[in-house]
């Protein structure tokens, strides 16, 4: 094989999402990334000159590049969450792309659900709005533990050295209310491309890296939890067959911690314990296994284990209990029922819940708590306590966000309607 | 101390191998459409994995055009045989002698659409309540905003505007009678990731995608195979040329592109220098801007 294709087989993956109000020129910077990183195809830049033209545009216009819907397009504006690809030798990246608009808060949560990092884009003539601490407040309450704040359109401010400097400063006064270990700042044009794939020449007193060095460059690694070993049973495997007939295999991916042959696990909710006997897969059997990897677990002793139940350590079990208290974001047209029965999804688990409190509303514009304000409609952030009909097997969200995140599903229109994050 | 990191592609083996698992254990009876392409072979590889050591537990579903190349028929008859999978064949030519589709008029008609119709019909025959398709999220701008559980109504209509939301890997495949899921687990695989994992994984695959001569006619910048379901339009001629296919469709819709790639390093080279998209020569998505957007609500997948 050749040097050319040999680093892309095993490359890093980085999944990031990007916040930004309308107009702040999130779909530009997007576009900006994919074509400057050859990622955009000529006849897909065909298509979008072509459409261009059809609608009068006086410019190619790059966002129609990520506008998929044909309702988007007549509209110009996001509707839904859409996922764009594109690579470096150094990583491959995952976009969730996400609308600005406010109504679509629920959309924004649903993009940071999987990312590893946010990219927050601030207009250089605005400052910080109150849709930037809105987004800074949802990756935070999702636990993302990298935030790019790009400061974007720096060619109408002159490239103003004091006008990046003043909102930096202005973002710094509010971020100690976040939780976010590591924010950077980098003042970009996505228009003209400074600082974006290279570095900018309009800039010279900004001394930092590009945004796609930093993309390339941020470890995520330690951003997994390898201390608390969790395995969500998700279904049993029985070959059945005569070369496997005593193959008995609790097939899952590894959602916290490190598992090891011979060691001793135990088995929740029966509290029955046995040893790893082998970690299976069709490639061979491993010595260990590590979050996300897919495979299938047997055991020494014959258990009654079935989807639902969770493999753990002994001396490290999740906790078991059925009155939880969560942060949730609605997602639904229909407003949250306190005293409501819903359907809560967590890991491979499934149980019955009742709504029992609304402790208190978010205002995600100012980051105020609300304790009159019990009525939580769609795009609403609140903290409630439900009780489930059985234990779940669970972590604070904070400490794991596979054993940590959950989703209510309402019984009667089957519809995903709130996402629920673990205190 | 080792580092505990998994390239991209094992994490998007692991998600992928994820969905399969869970679409077992949330629905009563899932297909796999399999179309001989390497996204469909790819899945079936994948589904083998999530089960292993024992077999797939799904069968496979084909949507036959009648246009096929003869290749792809061979190697999916051949592919079903050797892992012992279930193949259940739609024909398109049986809806249209059944009155429920008909053929386009024009002079190459192609039955690219009507394979919704055959679809829709073979999933209904076989209460299947949930299909996994190998639509991949970078292929097409509609289909950058698929999930990877893709509900569907009891008339097999997507409504892109009426989405649930997906969160982490919490997958809700919750359904009221006569609806369906379309269940996309390679969604966030490239083109590029897929050539990577076909060559890491040493997958077999129709022999239409290495190099080889054919003859073949330009169409409008496109190189159309000669074939049975083809006729040369006045003026036009076959001439042999040296190509290979990058997406695998019907005959008369699919382009070819002139290429000396032989082997996976030189696909895998070509696709990383490649300025078209895989899409590009499918005469099918042309037609309109929104032409794939307006397939998938009608049931295409």
């Amino acid at each position: 094989m050749s040097d050319s294709t040999k680093g892309y087989m095993d490359m890093d993956l980085l999944r990031f999402t990007t916040a930004g109000s309308v107009d702040d020129g999130k779909s530009t910077l997007i576009g900006r990334l994919m074509y400057d990183t050859k990622s955009i195809f000529e006849d897909q830049i065909d298509a979008i000159e072509q459409s261009s033209q059809n609608r009068g545009d006086e410019h190619v216009n790059l966002a129609l590049l990520t506008d998929g819907l044909k309702a988007e397009r007549e509209q110009g504006i996001t509707i839904d969450v859409a996922y764009r690809y594109f690579a470096t030798p150094k990583r491959k990246f995952i976009i969730a792309d996400t609308p600005g608009h406010i109504q679509y808060t629920r959309n924004m949560v649903t993009g940071a659900s999987t990312a590893n990092l946010a990219i927050i884009l601030i207009d250089a003539r605005k400052g910080v709005i109150e849709q930037t601490k809105r987004h800074s407040f949802i990756a935070s309450l999702l636990q993302i533990k990298h935030v790019i704040v790009c400061i974007n359109k720096m060619d109408l401010v002159d490239y103003s050295e004091e006008i990046f400097e003043q909102i930096k400063k202005e973002y710094l006064g509010f971020d100690a209310k976040l939780e976010i270990p590591d924010i950077r700042f980098i003042p970009i044009s996505a228009l003209h491309g400074d600082n974006v794939v290279n570095r900018s020449e309009n800039m010279d007193w900004y001394q930092g890296p590009s945004l796609l060095w930093t993309l390339e460059n941020v470890q995520i690694a330690s951003d997994r939890n390898l201390i608390d070993s969790r395995f969500p049973v998700q279904w049993v495997i029985r070959p059945q067959s005569d070369e496997y007939h005593d193959f008995r295999g609790y097939a899952g991916n590894i959602a916290g911690g490190v598992f090891r042959k011979g060691e001793e696990v135990v088995v929740l909710p029966s509290g029955f314990t046995s040893k790893v006997k082998s970690i299976s897969t069709m490639d061979g059997e491993l010595a260990e296994a590590f979050p996300p990897m897919a495979v299938a677990i047997t055991l020494e002793d014959e258990i009654d284990i079935s989807r639902g139940d969770m493999i753990a350590k002994p001396n490290n079990q999740p906790k078991a209990e059925q009155d939880i208290d969560m942060m949730i974001c609605w997602l639904n047209t229909n407003a949250l029922k306190l005293g409501g029965k819903y359907l809560i999804k967590h890991t491979s688990n499934e149980a019955k819940c009742i709504i029992k409190d609304v402790r208190y509303k978010v205002n995600v514009n100012t980051l105020e708590k609300s304790e009159d304000d019990k009525e939580i409609k769609a795009n609403d952030i609140a903290r409630i306590q439900i009780k489930t009909a059985r234990p779940l097997f669970f972590d604070s969200y904070r400490k794991n966000r596979n054993t940590g995140s959950v989703i209510l599903i309402d019984e009667f229109s089957n519809e995903t309607v709130g996402a629920g994050m673990i205190i | 101390m080792p580092s505990y990191n998994l390239s991209h592609l094992d994490q998007l083996e692991a998600e992928a191998i994820f969905i399969f698992r869970e679409v077992a254990a949330q629905f009563e009876k899932p297909v796999i459409l399999f179309s001989g392409g390497k996204d469909s072979i790819t899945m079936v590889h994948l589904a083998r994995k999530a089960f292993w050591p024992a077999k797939v537990p799904f069968p496979l579903l084909h949507i036959d055009t009648g246009h096929n190349f003869p290749e792809a028929l061979e190697f999916r008859d051949n592919l079903a045989k050797k892992y012992n999978v279930t193949l259940d064949v739609g024909l398109v030519q049986d809806s249209i002698d059944r009155g429920t589709a008909q053929e386009e008029r024009g002079v190459n008609p192609s039955r690219n659409s009507l394979q919704s119709i055959t679809l829709l019909e073979k999933l209904e025959e076989g209460a299947y309540d949930a299909a996994f398709g190998g639509g991949r999220r970078d292929e097409e701008k509609a289909r950058a905003k698929e999930r990877f559980f893709s509900h569907r109504d009891d008339f097999g209509q997507w409504d892109p505007k009426n989405q649930r939301p997906e969160l982490w890997n919490l997958y809700n495949g919750k359904k009221a009678v006569g609806e369906s899921f379309r269940i996309f687990p390679i969604s966030n695989w490239t083109e590029m990731d897929v050539w990577q994992y076909i060559k890491k994984e040493k997958i077999e695959l129709p022999s239409i995608y290495f190099s080889h001569k054919r003859n073949v006619v330009n169409r409008g910048g496109v190189w159309i195979a000669e074939s049975p379901y083809n006729t040369l339009l006045e003026g036009e001629k076959y001439e042999e040329r040296v190509i290979r296919y990058r997406t695998l469709g019907c005959m008369t819709i699919t382009g070819a592109v002139e290429s000396e790639a032989s082997t996976l390093d030189a696909i895998i080279e070509e696709v990383a220098a490649a300025r078209q998209t895989e899409r590009g020569n499918r005469a099918d998505d042309k037609r309109s801007e929104a032409a794939m957007e307006d397939r998938k609500k009608q049931g295409y997948f």
